[in-house]
This record gives C-alpha cells, sequence and structure tokens, in this order.
C-alpha cells in the first residue's frame, strides 16, 4: 500500500454533488412550470429576461432543495430511494448544505428582483420559506397532510414565471396554481401505496400508515374529482383554448378513471399483482402534468380563444 | 512511483474548482446581457441621486 489517506472521514465532495443537493429532477419541472406561467402571460418578456428570470427561479427552487435537505437528512438515511443523497453517503456535510441553501436563497432572490420585478421576487422569498420552513421542518413530520401542504410550494412556479411577466397575480395563474395544488396529494399518494415500508421506517407520518391504504385509496379518488374542474375551468380563462380544453377533459377522464380504479382494489388484488394499476396512475399522473403545461404552450402558440 | 502522484481526491477537488470557475463565468456573462437588455429597454436610466435631476426641473422661459 503506496497510498496513505490523510482525510479519513473528511467529506472531499465532488461538483455534481452541490448539484445533487439542488434536486435537479424537482428544478426541471420547476423550470418547466414557470417558464409556461411567464410565457402564457399577456405581457411579452424580452426573451433573454425571461431566461433569466426562470433561471433564477429555478436557482431558488434549487436553493429550498438544498435546505430540505440539510434539515432531512436523517429522514433520508433511513429511506432506500433517498440513502445515496449527498449529506446521508457523506460526501457534504450538513452546514454546507445548509450555507449554500441560505447564500443561493439569498441571491435568486435579488437577482429575479432586479432582473424582472419585487413582487415576484418576494413571491420566491415566500416559496422558499413555505418550502423550507412550513414544509419540511414543520409540517412534514407532524401530519399526514404534509403532502397536500407541501403541494403548495410546488404549485407556486407558473404563478412565479406568471408574476414576473405582469408584476401581479390574476385568476389564470391562480388556476395554474390550484392544476398542481390538487394533482399532488394523489400523485404523491400513488407512489406511497407502492413504495410500502419506506416512510414507515422514517416515521414520516404518510397517510398509508397514519390512516391506512383503503383510507389512502379513497383520498386519491376524492382528489383527482376535485381536481377536474379547476384543470378545466383554467380551459375557460385567456389562457385557454379548444387544443388546452381538449387535452384537459381527455386526460382528467383518464385521471379520474384511474382513481376510480385505484378506489375500487383491495389491498390483496394490489400485492397479487404487485401495484400494476397504482404504478400505471403514477405514471399518468406525471403525464397528467407535464401534458397540461405543454397543451398551454400550444394553446398560446396557436392563439387562443 | 512518483512523489507528484495525483490522488483521487485531487481529482473531485478539481470538479469543485473547474465547476465553480464556470458558475462565475456564466454569472459574468448573465449580469452582462442583463445590463444590455436593460439599458436598451431603457428602465431605470435615471436612478435616485440625491439631486435635482435636471429632467425633473421646470422648464425655463427663454428670455426676451
Amino acid at each position: 500500500m503506496t497510498d496513505i489517506n490523510t482525510y479519513e472521514g473528511a467529506p472531499e465532495a465532488e461538483f455534481r454533488d452541490f448539484v445533487a443537493l439542488l434536486k435537479p429532477r424537482v428544478m426541471s419541472l420547476v423550470v418547466f412550470t414557470a417558464f409556461v406561467g411567464l410565457l402564457v402571460a399577456p405581457v411579452d418578456v424580452h426573451p433573454f429576461i425571461a431566461f433569466c428570470s426562470v433561471l433564477f427561479i429555478a436557482l431558488g427552487g434549487g436553493a429550498s432543495g438544498a435546505l430540505n435537505m440539510w434539515y432531512d437528512a436523517d429522514i433520508d438515511a433511513v429511506m432506500r430511494r433517498t440513502q445515496d443523497r449527498p449529506i446521508p453517503a457523506g460526501r457534504i456535510e450538513g452546514g454546507a448544505a445548509l450555507s449554500l441553501g441560505l447564500i443561493l436563497a439569498g441571491f435568486a432572490v435579488m437577482m429575479l428582483g432586479l432582473a424582472a420585478n419585487w413582487f415576484a421576487a418576494g413571491f420566491l422569498a415566500f416559496t422558499i420559506f413555505f418550502y423550507a420552513v412550513v414544509y419540511t421542518i414543520w409540517l412534514k413530520r407532524w401530519t399526514p397532510q404534509n403532502i397536500v401542504i407541501g403541494g403548495a410550494a410546488g404549485a407556486f412556479p407558473p404563478m412565479i414565471g406568471w408574476a414576473c411577466a405582469t408584476g401581479g397575480i390574476s385568476i389564470e395563474s391562480l388556476l395554474m396554481f390550484a392544476l398542481i395544488f390538487f394533482w399532488t396529494p394523489p400523485h404523491f399518494w400513488a407512489l406511497a401505496l407502492f413504495m410500502k415500508s419506506d416512510y414507515h421506517n422514517a416515521k414520516v407520518p404518510m397517510l398509508t400508515v397514519t390512516h391506512g391504504r383503503p383510507a389512502t385509496r379513497r383520498h386519491i379518488f376524492a382528489y383527482t374529482l376535485v381536481l377536474a374542474p379547476f384543470a378545466i375551468w383554467l380551459g375557460l380563462t385567456s389562457v385557454g383554448g379548444p387544443v388546452y380544453l381538449a387535452a384537459s377533459i381527455v386526460l382528467n377522464a383518464l385521471f379520474i378513471h384511474g382513481g376510480w380504479q385505484i378506489l375500487r382494489r383491495s389491498e390483496e388484488t394490489a400485492v397479487a399483482d404487485g401495484y400494476a394499476v397504482e404504478k400505471r396512475v403514477f405514471k399518468l399522473s406525471l403525464y397528467y402534468l407535464f401534458l397540461h403545461f405543454t397543451a398551454l404552450l400550444v394553446q398560446h402558440w396557436t392563439g387562443g380563444w | 512511483m512518483p512523489l507528484n502522484a495525483e490522488h483521487e481526491i485531487h481529482k473531485r477537488r478539481r470538479s469543485r474548482n473547474v465547476g465553480l470557475g464556470l458558475v462565475l463565468v456564466a454569472f459574468v456573462a448573465l449580469v452582462f446581457g442583463l445590463t444590455v437588455v436593460k439599458v436598451q429597454q431603457g428602465d431605470m436610466l435615471e436612478a435616485f441621486d440625491h439631486q435635482p435631476r435636471v429632467s425633473e426641473l421646470p422648464g425655463e422661459e427663454p428670455r426676451p
């Protein structure tokens, strides 16, 4: 052995470990929805300002991701899905993630204020606070409704994008919020149905654990019903149009049908076929959101009502 | 084995340094681009500067 390792135990992170702290996959959703929110707004924004605005919104989202990973490192270490994250894997120290999150958050808010406007910047600051403090620190370990409230944080980006262009809030941006807000619970609960033991081991109060799986199935179906009118209503506003409305009706019919199938299944049949329906509905929910926002884009380019 | 052999740890450190360098270069480019766009749009060309600006003073009547 010719190597002498003097850094035993001291983490020496690579650059990509810091990138992983920002949750790039969550960021991609933030980028897409914020971009759509900004583009469909009735005020034209210079393309470079639009690019910068979306970038700073994404950085703000990344900052809240880093803060979340700092606070949740103990949970992440227990769950199989998150064990490889930089902090539980020992590649980055918790304090480094905390300072990266705080600095990046302040930076993203300041730069968004300078690039777009201070209303959008304040909105971004509120979103980061909501995700990092209200959701991660306060509610996630306390109530099985954590997913519902956490969903609000994920639903703000299109509103921030809209605010970058218009400097305010309107019915269209509120409905885009509602679309993501009511979509999140059925999406995550479908996941929780087939990712069985993970949350339980981490002692995170998931609905599947606290109220049982049949109750979770009922909740999923109920939320697909609540979601549909908001999604379709968005099609009747100034950003809607025939393309969006047609896509939305089809997607909501499929999603409600999926929720109904989940509701009607007993745990035995689900175990017997390896949660095939739950997995299918989870995948459908991803397409549901992506295609709704894609339809908004297409509608914007082809002209609305 | 030569003394200046590169340890794996140096590779990790370099990835951090190069990454941060690229981020800073990108940031400079971004601020420069923003400046050009903002100036072209004419936003905030006259910021608050603690004394009355020429454009805000009442126009003087031409003297006979």
